[in-house]
């Protein structure tokens, strides 16, 4: 792996990686434990929609995907809030539409169209540097976001009516969420493509939370774990010519069938109760 | 225990005609009443009666169709702010990764508000109510991994981190231990000295010496006073927790059952 870092390709890639595992730790958490791992896939496949706005238009593919995601990320937020009864089939809907606009879009493109792939089934070893930048700026975004707003999302993610009663804009937390959502999607598409977003933005944090009984804990372990996949199946996909964005959701989802197995057999004891009479404030 | 000595002081909470539905109809119809600061209310009545809906209703969840709610003289949106709120059931993952402490401050968000961290002053008003709910040792502890005892307490506990001067407890002592339930046996009564509670329940046997008025709601407030001058009908309804022949039993539903028996002419 040492030598691979020779190739400048090779450093974007871990860096990279490394990058989307900060957005991943965070909002994977946020989506495992709000039990939005469906409302994400549909984000994730309705950007697809974005990126063929980006070719059609003859601008910068992740220009489209940010703006289509985070329209189509608001569109299924507010969708979810307001009936929930149908939402899945009305996300499920979005989801398609946005994927078969971007197929479309792209039909009507002229031109080489190749690197269409890369957005679809991820491509790490040619991400440009300037989106190295992009990335970056998104994760500050998405961490400031969560540092502001980390009491709310977490109250609204435990117990949604009491946060109402005690005045939080359950809606407008909600909707920031999936913003989160659809920036970490932008971030990622390249990584792993939209195709498998999905699975590195929930896996590494569905681990965490099995494992780790504080939420900001959680998110620092699926950060780790997440940076940890990235970088062994970057590292496998050099050294046996393997698809990078496969060889790492391959990687993360063997872990999390064993991580799955082991806390079945080990599930993690309680920490010890402390006597009524010695706890103090 | 059947007057409150608070009520000159003007009600904290007031309904006037409310009515409020869901899809499949009218679920309170037509409900006036008049709740004071430091009563103790017991709301009974059958299942599907309309007490969740009434708590609901009060906590801004529902908008009535018809009426007007007034807690501490202002609109229900203003006023949640001094609502205390304790749940029938909350669902969430086993493996939730927050601990009793996290889910007892939560209490303090309405005061805190957004973009404002908790503080210090937040951390001594969960300590203490953790403390009056004996569940302070608990802290530390995953929410997921208490029993719904120990869950009930750190409830009640967020409730009373609120600060509030109207606390609503649905349910509280459905799906409790026998020792959970003694414990919010004793601490009701105390709590009613500084604020307004309501209270939903199938069985207020226990607590029906504490309690100030019983409401039956059955759709409609068929009965709301005292709860010894209650219909025979209604007081029949009292779950006995002890369950066993009344004239014998004696559990606090057939002693004040008893008791207003002889005091009725």
């Amino acid at each position: 792996m040492i030598e691979a870092l020779q190739f400048a390709f090779m450093r974007h890639a871990l860096v990279a990686g490394l990058l989307v595992s900060v957005a991943c730790g965070i909002v994977g958490t946020l989506v495992v434990l709000r039990r939005i791992v469906f409302l994400s896939g549909g984000i994730a496949h309705a950007a697809y929609g974005g990126v063929g706005l980006g070719f059609y238009l003859g601008m910068d593919p992740l220009i489209g995907a940010v703006g289509f995601s985070l329209i189509a990320a608001l569109a299924m937020g507010l969708v979810e809030l307001r009936s929930r009864q149908r939402a899945d089939t009305v996300i499920g809907a979005l989801w398609a539409i946005g994927m078969a606009t971007g197929i479309i879009l792209l039909d009507f493109t002229v031109g080489y169209k190749a690197d269409l792939m890369s957005y679809l089934f991820g491509s790490i070893l040619a991400v440009p540097v300037r989106y190295l930048w992009w990335m970056a700026g998104l994760n500050v975004l998405i961490i400031a976001l969560v540092v502001l707003f980390f009491k709310e999302l977490l109250a609204t993610s435990f117990d949604e009516t009491f946060a109402v009663t005690r005045n939080v804009p359950v809606e407008g937390i909600h909707l920031t969420m999936v913003c989160m959502i659809a920036l970490a999607v932008v971030m990622m598409m390249r990584v792993v493509g939209l195709i498998m977003v999905i699975a590195l933005l929930t896996m590494p944090a569905a681990i965490a939370v099995q494992w780790i009984k504080s939420v900001k804990r959680a998110m620092v372990l699926a950060m780790l774990l997440s940076a940890f996949f990235s970088v062994t199946g970057l590292w496998l996909s050099y050294s046996l010519n393997l698809t990078s964005g496969a060889a790492i959701i391959l990687v993360a989802g063997f872990s999390y069938l064993v991580s799955l197995s082991l806390y079945k057999l080990w599930p993690v004891s309680a920490p010890r109760e402390e006597p009524a009479d010695a706890a103090t404030a | 225990m059947s007057e409150s000595p608070y009520e000159r002081t003007g009600p904290v909470i007031t309904l006037q005609d409310v009515w409020a539905s869901y899809d499949q109809g009218d679920v309170l119809e037509s409900i006036d009443l008049e709740i004071y600061d430091r009563q103790l209310v017991a709301l009974i009545g059958p299942n599907g009666g309309g007490k969740t809906t009434l708590l609901r209703v009060l906590l801004g969840l529902l908008a009535p169709k018809r009426g007007e709610v007034r807690i501490l003289g202002q609109r229900v949106e203003r006023a949640r702010r001094a609502i205390g709120y304790v749940p029938q059931e909350i669902r969430f993952d086993s493996d939730f990764p927050v601990s009793a402490w996290e889910v007892a401050r939560m209490g303090r968000l309405g005061r805190r508000g957004l973009l404002r961290p908790f503080n210090s002053e937040d951390e001594t008003i969960v300590a203490d109510a953790l403390r009056r709910t004996g569940a302070l040792h608990l802290r530390r502890r995953p929410i997921g991994e208490l029993s719904g005892g120990e869950r009930q307490r750190v409830y009640i506990a967020r409730a009373l981190a609120v600060e509030p001067r109207v606390l609503l407890l649905d349910e509280p002592l459905s799906n409790v231990d026998p020792e959970a339930r003694s414990a919010i046996i004793e601490l009701l009564p105390g709590l009613s000295q500084q604020m307004a509670i309501i209270m939903s329940s199938h069985d207020v046997g226990s607590i029906l010496p504490h309690v100030h008025r019983v409401g039956y709601l059955n759709r409609r407030l068929v009965y709301y006073g005292a709860p010894q001058q209650a219909p025979e009908a209604i007081r029949g309804t009292f779950a006995c927790p002890v369950d066993m022949d009344s004239e014998q039993c004696p559990c606090a539903v057939c002693t004040a059952a008893a008791q207003s028996q002889e005091a009725l002419p």
